[in-house]
């Protein structure tokens, strides 16, 4: 009897990039039901926008690569970076803004370097930091949450805004909009007031901004499924929030008067989103497993730094930017000692 | 190197495997022969080790016993072979041979008489091997063909000449390969042959301890081979079940699990004290000694959703794998691939008309569920999951980046040669691209070099050597001449005019050799007178002749 052959080793794989991705987008769910919630029909409106822009962007460009689109466009890497860019902008951020991200992140940061897997840049985040530098406005025109909010604006009123950047009548931006905690900080301990009196303002929750500190542990929730499932290694992340929190210790307990709580630093922003979400992504990442730990740390550091002393309220985009510049340098000086050698140069 | 006593160690990465043992370990083992009648042909190849072919002993036409040498080892790296039943040769030709290349090798075609009557030649039985020393047991091993059974196929002689003391002895029933179960089979009916074959080889080695492997979801062998023992630690040997981790099987890892001890990436076991013997080796090397039986048969799994009745068979080398499926009640409907080996690291047949040969352990008839299909590769996501899993504790996905990109020094850097080809790599990648494809293909590229690199070094020191050599004979003519002429000029310095000279020596020695040449007649001494008469009369005709003239 004949057969075919086929090389070792034959057993089927037990994952797929499209099981990875999938999985990543199951666990953004939590998190982004939470936006939801907190910050209205905005984050569903700009959700839709942005994947829908992302997959046809993604068909265009593979279209005009010649590679195969439907094999590509099910793989959902493009879905998932849509994603993560929409959940790091403002709620009303108007279509074009969406729009501009999306295709900047898939087209110039993704496939003119050659496509999944070739991407020296996390495209989320290389998306992300063109909108925040060339639009600053749009980009930190930020909702109040719920709780805090005067007004909220319904399904249909939140499309108009969307489209069309109007507010229905006697409804100002003002009355919708806030500050997000990281920039309020910032100005207030811009303006010489003391943590304590900061945390005075009805802003305030427990350890964060109200509404704000606990997205971060929905997407927390949603990370560690992801450990839990082995599709992301817990080196970043855990490296990333521990030196986020050690070097954010060291500075409260010098001086607790104009440090804010390391909670703080945890739980606002990007921190948890990045830690979890965009930092493990694998293409920009480093591979070896003392570069995820340096890599991990590195981010955690920068976003400190740049929090408490570069031009933005946030780092987390940056930061991750950075280091991935670093990936290569450091993948390289961290190969580890392989099997029978004595280390790894040997 | 002290052992200590039961610890265990982990190696780094490896998998976690669904077994599917239990599918072939249901019916017991079927003894040899298979089930009346024998096959129709017995196919030998030449070569069913590592290392140098064997030389036919035999020709087409010749009636051959159970037992006899047909091919006979001339080389150090080499195991002869012994016909597995008697019968008449038919061929000796190309055939097909179980090779991942399905290309076709020098074999003995055996037609079996169906008597399979033994030779009378057979080494003498040695039962009381306590009293033979290493040589005796390495030429026994060695004149019976043993070889390795784990999957290599080493000739085992080599193996038992070992050049450093051997401090530990260790005896690999770890068979870690999903389906395979060849080697718990044979633990579990043949535990005192293995014991003795392990005794064997402690004296031939003379080492200290001996540590026999059993995988932790082999119960039953390791309570076989704990009876047969008498305990768990008796007299220096000792049963250790280790975890079922893939690839716990593989001679280093194994190593490094019972003793912690890495072996040297440019090493071998021996560098560290440890020789590593497979238990079907073991109980080959039993027979051979104590029985005098060369190697003629071994067991097989035949197993997989592709056959109908999975099972073990005690199988004579040579005989076709279609004869063992149908032994085993045949193919199922959904049979999609035919594997020697393991699902992991075994290689597909093109055809079930290849011989079972001394390393065929497992025939995976996998059936369509069972496998990977066939499914585009996607780029590399660099997710690591290949650097985690991997028992080497190598970069799989760098490895993949350079040798896709020809890159052999990078390969090397990142330690390509340490890769043993588990598939765990593979097996794991999200992305399904083919990494240990990749890695072989580095690998024989760089083979390829290295000995292109041989030749055109040969060919450039022959070259070098040519032009040195035309430079010397250039020299030494030219030395030549100038003493030549120094030695003309200095005679000319001392004679004056030594042309003339020389014609004048030339001159004389011509006058000489005429005088010399101008001799008598010798007839003419002691003449008779008459005779003298008549000369004196010729003679004084011719004067008279001559002055009329």
């Amino acid at each position: 009897m004949h057969f075919n052959t086929l090389t070792s080793p034959h057993l089927a794989p037990t994952s797929s990039v499209a099981g990875v991705m999938r999985q990543v987008i199951y666990a953004l769910v939590p998190g982004t039901v939470a936006m939801i919630w907190y910050f209205g029909w905005g984050v569903l409106i700009n959700l839709v926008i942005g994947v829908t822009v992302a997959l046809v962007t993604e068909a265009i460009m593979l279209y005009l690569r010649k590679r195969p689109i439907a094999l590509f466009l099910s793989d959902f890497s493009a879905v998932v970076t849509a994603w993560l860019l929409v959940l790091a902008l403002p709620p009303l951020a108007p279509w074009w803004l969406i729009t501009i991200g999306v295709a900047f992140s898939l087209v110039i940061a993704k496939h003119l370097y050659g496509g999944l897997g070739y991407n020296p840049f996390n495209p989320a985040m290389a998306g992300y930091v063109v909108l925040l530098i060339s639009f600053p406005v749009e980009m930190t025109t930020w909702l109040a949450p719920r709780m805090l909010a005067e007004t909220q604006l319904g399904f249909l009123e939140t499309l108009t805004a969307v489209f069309t950047g109007q507010l229905p009548a006697g409804i100002s931006w003002d009355a919708i909009t806030a500050a997000t905690p990281l920039d309020s900080m910032r100005t207030q301990l811009g303006l010489n007031q003391t943590i304590d009196e900061i945390r005075t303002s009805p802003l305030w929750g427990d350890f964060g901004g109200k509404g704000w500190e606990w997205i971060g542990n929905w997407f927390l929730l949603g990370g560690l499924w992801l450990l839990y499932k082995r599709v992301i290694n817990w080196r970043i992340p855990v490296s990333m929030l521990t030196a986020l929190f050690i070097i954010a210790s060291v500075l409260y307990l010098s001086d607790p008067d104009t440090h804010p709580l390391p909670a703080f630093h945890i739980f606002s922003g990007g921190a948890i989103l990045g830690a979890f979400f965009i930092a493990t992504d694998p293409v920009s990442a480093s591979t070896t497993p003392f570069g995820r730990i340096i890599y991990g740390a590195s981010i955690g550091l920068l976003v400190f730094i740049i929090r408490t002393w570069g031009g933005y309220p946030d780092g987390v985009a940056f930061a991750v930017l950075l280091m991935n510049m670093a990936v290569p340098a450091i993948d390289h000086f961290t190969k580890p000692r392989s099997f029978g050698h004595k280390s790894y140069g040997d | 190197m002290e052992l200590h006593p039961h610890k265990l160690w982990h190696f780094h990465g490896g998998l976690h495997l669904p077994a599917h043992k239990e599918l072939s370990t249901q019916l017991p083992l079927l003894p040899a022969p298979l089930p009346a009648p024998l096959p129709a042909r017995i196919v030998l190849p030449l070569q069913q080790h590592i290392g140098e072919p064997t030389q036919v002993l035999v020709k087409p036409g010749d009636q051959v016993l159970k037992g006899q040498l047909i091919a006979e080892a001339k080389d150090y790296v080499c195991a002869p072979i012994h016909a597995s039943t008697s019968g008449t040769v038919i061929e000796v030709s190309e055939q097909r041979v179980p090779h991942p290349s399905g290309q076709r090798a020098p074999c003995i075609v055996i037609e079996p008489d169906g008597d399979d009557r033994w030779t009378d030649e057979l080494p003498a039985a040695l039962p009381d091997y306590h009293e033979l020393d290493g040589a005796t047991i390495r030429q026994r091993a060695r004149a019976c063909g043993i070889v390795g059974l784990g999957g290599a196929a080493f000739p085992t002689a080599v193996k038992l000449n070992p050049q450093h003391p051997i401090d530990t002895l260790i005896l690999n029933g770890a068979e870690c390969e999903p389906y395979i179960s060849c080697d718990d089979t044979l633990m579990r009916t043949h535990a005192h042959d293995i014991l003795e074959g392990l005794r064997i080889i402690r004296q031939a080695t003379l080492a200290n301890t001996c540590i026999i492997a059993v995988e932790a979801d082999m119960p039953d062998a390791l309570i076989s081979l704990r009876n047969a023992l008498g305990g768990d630690e008796v007299d220096g040997i000792r049963i250790t079940s280790v975890p079922t981790i893939y690839p716990t099987g593989g001679e280093r890892q194994l190593i490094k699990v019972l003793t912690g001890h890495e072996v040297p990436s440019d090493g071998l076991p021996l560098d560290i004290g440890v020789l590593c013997h497979n238990v079907g080796t073991a109980q080959a090397v039993y027979q051979a000694v104590a029985q005098g039986k060369p190697m003629l048969s071994r067991i097989v799994t035949v197993t997989g959703g592709g056959v109908k009745q999975p099972r073990n068979l005690e199988v004579l080398l040579g005989t076709p794998m279609a004869e063992l499926i149908a032994a085993c009640g045949g193919y199922t409907d959904s049979v999609e691939r035919l594997i020697m080996g393991g699902p992991m690291m075994g290689f597909a047949l093109e055809s079930d008309e290849v011989p079972v040969i001394k390393s065929t352990n497992c025939i995976l008839a996998a059936a369509k569920n069972e496998i990977a299909k066939p499914a585009p590769a996607m780029p590399c996501i660099r997710c690591g999951e290949c650097a985690r899993v991997c028992p080497a504790r190598l970069l799989p996905q760098e490895l993949y980046w350079h040798s896709m990109a020809r890159d052999l020094d990078k390969t090397q850097d990142y330690n390509l040669f340490d890769c043993i080809e588990c598939g765990c790599c593979a097996y794991v990648c999200p992305s399904n691209i083919p990494l240990v494809q990749y890695y072989r293909f580095a690998k024989t590229e760089v083979w390829a070099q290295e000995r292109d690199k041989q030749a055109s070094d040969i060919a450039r020191r022959r070259h070098e050597f040519r032009l040195e050599r035309l430079e010397r004979i250039k020299q030494e003519r030219a030395e030549k001449h100038a003493r030549k002429k120094a030695a003309l000029k200095q005679n000319k310095d001392a004679s004056g005019d030594t042309g003339k000279a020389a014609i004048q020596a030339a001159l004389e020695r011509v006058r000489a050799k005429k005088a010399a040449t101008q001799v008598q007649a010798k007839n003419i001494d002691n003449l008779t007178e008459a005779q003298r008469r008549k000369i004196e009369a010729v003679e004084k005709r011719r004067q008279e002749k001559q002055q009329t003239k």
